[in-house]
């Protein structure tokens, strides 16, 4: 029985393959059998690596005829995201300028999927450098939404949550800036966690904004959601701000008592900035919290309304930097008319990045600026810790921390690309997370009337991603309907 | 009206640590070209720095030795520049919370000594090394140095005058050799001085307009190199005209310094602290660990060695010049030695071997015990001076003990009265002439006896000896 095993979860697909009920090679080529079915709507796939997946499979099902126990990912079919550096293919980060670049070396969190025997089936598509909150800044290809194929999936993960919907990988590895796992997540109707900022490590994580940025992974139920985050968190001795700190067995987490759980509603989260049709379905999963024994609390995070502004500055200054490095000098390109040192830098740099990482390097650049630097940066890290403490003092009240993900469900292709302000606020709610360097996380809803999916996001304290585990499962086990698969083939 | 200089120094030091500062890369830069590279040190997409905790070690020792305070809590920042020796297109340096502050520097100059403040110390990565020696218009990058860590040493503007400088970067060389922390070669690039230097009326308080001489290869030339700028300022200003804020790169065969970049081009380097990085936090426990671990530095070693062995200051100082030749002195005279003769023959023979073969006391083949064994050989007459010169070279070349190279070569000396005046006996009777001139009251003929009757004894005559048999003789 292969029939439906694009369908399965991470978890069952494990079980299976540990125990010899299935091979991986036989999930994976079901999986390549669906991406070749709907990948011509869907478009998440960059980079389809089907030898890779075949040998990785078949090393994979070696391991378990040597009746040697395989991995806790064991023959799960996984797509990368486009900015996770790989040996194997190229690592483009959707760019031009990255268009040939094939890393020397695994990011750490492909390593440790791959010890864990997991699949790689490919890369995926996201914004340009991770700038973005539609994918439509990928230099690549759009990525379309699979509950409606006129709409965006979402970014900067767009390509990996279109791709877990869409049933063409069982999960998904995404990095998150300012909402760039949640956010796809909510679009695609599938669970997307960001964890604590130091609880996997970014070797290997082209780099937008260091402070901020996180891996996390994609996936279609939150098990699988914990089975990945064992896998991939921990200390790296290549990392220095990843924590040193134990990983707990984030699947023990899963009880689905909440018992005595408080969950916070901060009230800037509902204000008319949150479309009506979010609201009702946030409203009504708070209230299956409520109905199973939660206790629901307001708080406050009153310096919410400067939260974009704050991240615009920070991930624009520490991203000026990072992106230095692309200069056409060691790899990328090159401008092939550029006749002198200075040329070279410009003419590169302006050729191969497309308008908003142009956009979001010179913002950088200008609040970093001499004369500048203490107006823009200095005051911006300043509100980042403000920010911060709105949380520490809400948390002294709840547990969990409930609202939206989004402010709108998936939008059509084009309806906010000219705007770049009105994009900004797609991360309205998300954005905060990563400066409270908080663990976040984004859970099916409900669809609204038009069929597209709402997602509630929960925030937890620092290193507590087990609370925020058991509450989205509890949520994702109680919520009292199936989310349903995605009307594309 | 007479003229001021004001002076302060900025040295980069590469800290001697096994791998790069933040990489696992080797430090060694004689490897071929880009070998000892890493995505780290390359800058290469996803790469991240962590900080190599050696580094900080010699950097708080190096902070320590020059009397600063070490920070509790300190940050890396990036200081943002294109350049492509820059692999990331920003340098991992130390901004605003420098990891050591507030020190100085204790120089000696024209027979005083002065107090040269040190502002800070901070830790920050070495640049790749661009070549444009590759033909066809090509420009190469050698990326082995890339990440090589450095640490900048910036004094306060107390220096006033060429030679204090040349005596600075003598004494700072002096302790970071002491502290074992970098080979301090600039002709390599492994310490590399600027000199910040402006002219005020004497008297005045506020700084004149400064310039900044850049890429000097040695002391000697830094000493050149501000004599000429300062004479270059002076007479600028005494015409009438205005010292313009730049960089000036020193050329050592002109002898003169030129202007490299202006103030207005400036960079501005948009210093923000490095996010990849968690702050560098030293408690008391780490900075009294690296304390006990600090040698004697070369100020109080000096000072003990006179008070101890009775050196004159000459001698403390020419010893102490270096940690490893002050420790051979001392173990030379733990070896039963006079320290003073010790010192005699360790600053002017050995020494002397030493410079010819261009080699270090380390690689000395003549051990410390050696050298003690060979003074006792003097002191109990076995040998005189001048042969004891004769087996330190034959020492020095084959590291033999000084008993058995004279054995073998049958050096001892002839201390026997009957075979002395027999050899006198001899060159009196043989040189009539010399003899009548000596006496007619030619004492300088006495040395020319004395030269005959030691060839006469193939030099092993003892000399005090020669000298009282031959007055006796010749006397007669």
């Amino acid at each position: 029985m292969t029939l439906d095993w694009h369908w399965k979860s991470a978890r069952e697909i494990r079980d299976a393959v540990q125990s010899g009920a299935v091979s991986a090679l036989d999930v994976t080529e079901a999986y390549l059998r669906r991406i070749d079915a709907v990948e011509d709507k869907v478009d998440a796939y960059t980079q389809r690596w089907n030898d890779t997946a075949r040998s990785m499979a078949t090393k994979v099902d070696e391991k378990v005829r040597r009746g040697e126990t395989a991995g806790p990912l064991a023959g799960v079919p996984v797509a990368l995201k486009e900015l996770l550096c790989t040996r194997t293919g190229k690592t483009t980060c959707a760019s031009k300028m990255l268009e040939n670049f094939r890393s020397p070396y695994d990011a750490t969190v492909v390593r440790r999927l791959e010890e864990a025997d997991a699949v790689f089936l490919g890369k995926v598509n996201m914004d340009e450098f991770a700038m973005g909150s539609s994918t439509e800044n990928s230099a690549i290809k759009p990525t379309r939404n699979p509950w409606n194929l006129r709409c965006v999936p979402g970014g900067s993960s767009g390509g990996s949550a279109a791709a877990v919907s869409a049933g063409e990988c069982a999960l998904s590895l995404g990095s998150d800036t300012g909402g760039s796992i949640r956010q796809p997540a909510c679009l695609c109707g599938c669970v997307g966690i960001k964890p604590t900022y130091g609880r996997v490590s970014r070797y290997g994580l082209v780099a937008f904004a260091s402070s901020l940025d996180q891996v996390g992974p994609l996936t279609r139920t939150v098990e699988d959601a914990a089975l990945t985050l064992n896998v991939i968190c921990g200390r790296d001795a290549m990392d220095a701000t990843s924590a040193d700190l134990p990983v707990p067995d984030f699947t023990a987490a899963l009880t689905g008592d909440i018992r005595g759980l408080r969950i916070g509603l901060p009230k800037e989260y509902f204000t008319d900035a949150l479309s009506d049709q979010m609201r009702e379905k946030i409203e009504a999963a708070i209230e299956v919290f409520r109905d199973h024994g939660a206790t629901i609390v307001d708080v406050s995070l009153p310096c919410s309304e400067y939260a974009i502004a704050v991240y615009y500055i920070i991930c624009t200054a520490e991203a000026s930097a990072n992106l230095a490095r692309f200069d056409g000098v060691r790899y990328g390109f090159r401008h092939p008319e550029a006749k002198t040192m200075q040329e070279m830098y410009v003419m590169s740099k302006s050729a191969a990045f497309g308008p908003e990482v142009r956009r979001r390097i010179m913002l950088g650049t200008y609040v970093l600026s001499s004369g500048y630097y203490d107006a823009y940066y200095l005051k911006a890290q300043k509100v980042r810790r403000l920010i911060k403490k709105d949380f520490d003092a809400a948390f002294e009240q709840c547990d969990v921390i409930a609202g939206p993900t989004s402010p709108t469900p998936s939008f059509e292709f084009g309806a906010k690309s000219d705007n770049p302000l009105e994009m900004y606020l797609s991360d309205i709610y998300t954005i905060s997370v990563n400066l409270a360097t908080l663990p976040g996380m984004s859970v099916p809803c409900g669809l609204t009337e038009a069929g597209l999916p709402v997602g509630l996001q929960l925030m937890a304290r620092p290193f507590e991603e087990e609370t925020l585990l058991r509450a989205a499962h509890f949520y994702e086990q109680n919520r009292g309907f199936d989310m349903g698969r995605p009307p594309v083939a | 009206m007479d003229y001021e200089a004001v002076i302060g120094m900025e040295v980069h030091v590469e800290i001697n640590s096994k791998s790069k500062v933040f990489c696992s890369c080797p430090t060694d830069f004689h490897a071929p070209p880009n070998t000892n590279v890493c995505p780290i040190c390359l800058g290469m997409p996803g790469a991240l720095p962590v900080l190599n905790r050696d580094m900080v070690n010699k950097s708080i020792a190096v902070g320590l030795a020059l009397g600063c305070k070490i920070s509790r809590w300190s940050k890396m920042d990036r200081k943002n520049y294109f350049y492509p020796d820059l692999a990331k297109n920003y340098q991992i340096s130390q901004y605003d919370l420098p990891l050591c502050d507030n020190g100085a520097l204790e120089i000696e100059v024209d027979g005083g000594s002065k107090r040269i403040g040190i502002t800070r110390a901070h830790m920050e990565e070495d640049t790749a090394r661009n070549t444009h020696a590759l033909g066809g218009g090509q420009s190469g990058i050698d990326f082995n140095r890339s990440g090589v860590p450095l640490l900048e040493i910036v004094t306060e503007p107390d220096i006033r005058s060429a030679r204090e400088a040349h005596a600075y970067l003598t004494a700072l060389k002096q302790i970071l050799q002491y502290l074992d922390v970098s080979d301090c070669n600039m002709e390599e690039g492994s310490l590399r001085a600027e000199a910040n230097i402006s002219l005020r009326p004497k008297g005045h308080a506020e700084f004149g307009v400064k310039t900044e001489v850049k890429n000097v290869a040695s002391f000697s030339g830094v000493q050149k190199a501000i004599e000429f700028e300062i004479a270059r300022q002076e007479q600028v200003l005494r015409s009438g005209g205005v010292i313009i804020q730049e960089t000036r790169g020193w050329d050592a065969d002109r002898g003169i310094t030129f202007s490299q970049r202006k103030k207005e081009s400036a960079h501005d380097y948009r210093y923000f602290p490095e996010p990849d990085l968690p702050p560098i936090v030293v408690d008391d426990a780490w900075e009294q660990r690296i304390r006990h671990q600090l040698p004697e530095l070369p100020m109080a070693r000096k000072q003990r060695l006179e008070a101890q062995y009775g050196l004159s200051g000459y001698d403390a100082h020419v010893i102490t010049l270096s940690r490893n030749f002050a420790d051979y002195y001392e173990k030379v005279v733990a070896s039963g030695a006079d320290p003073k003769k010790a010192a005699n023959w360790l600053t002017v023979e050995l020494q002397a071997l030493l410079s010819e073969a261009k080699a270090e006391i380390t690689a000395c083949r003549v051990a410390p015990d050696a050298l003690a064994a060979l003074l006792k050989l003097i002191d109990t007459g076995e040998i005189n001076g001048k042969i004891a010169k004769e087996v330190l070279a034959e020492m020095f070349t084959s590291g033999q003990s000084p008993d058995s190279i004279v054995q073998e070569k049958g050096l001892n000396q002839i201390s026997d009265t009957g075979a002395i005046e027999d050899a006198v006996k001899q060159v009196i009777g043989a040189s009539p002439n010399q003899v009548a001139q000596y006496k007619e009251g030619k004492e300088k003929v006495f040395g020319y006896f004395v030269g005959q009757v030691m060839k006469a004894t193939q030099g092993k005559g003892n000399p005090q000896l020669v000298n009282e048999i031959l007055r006796r003789e010749l006397g007669r």
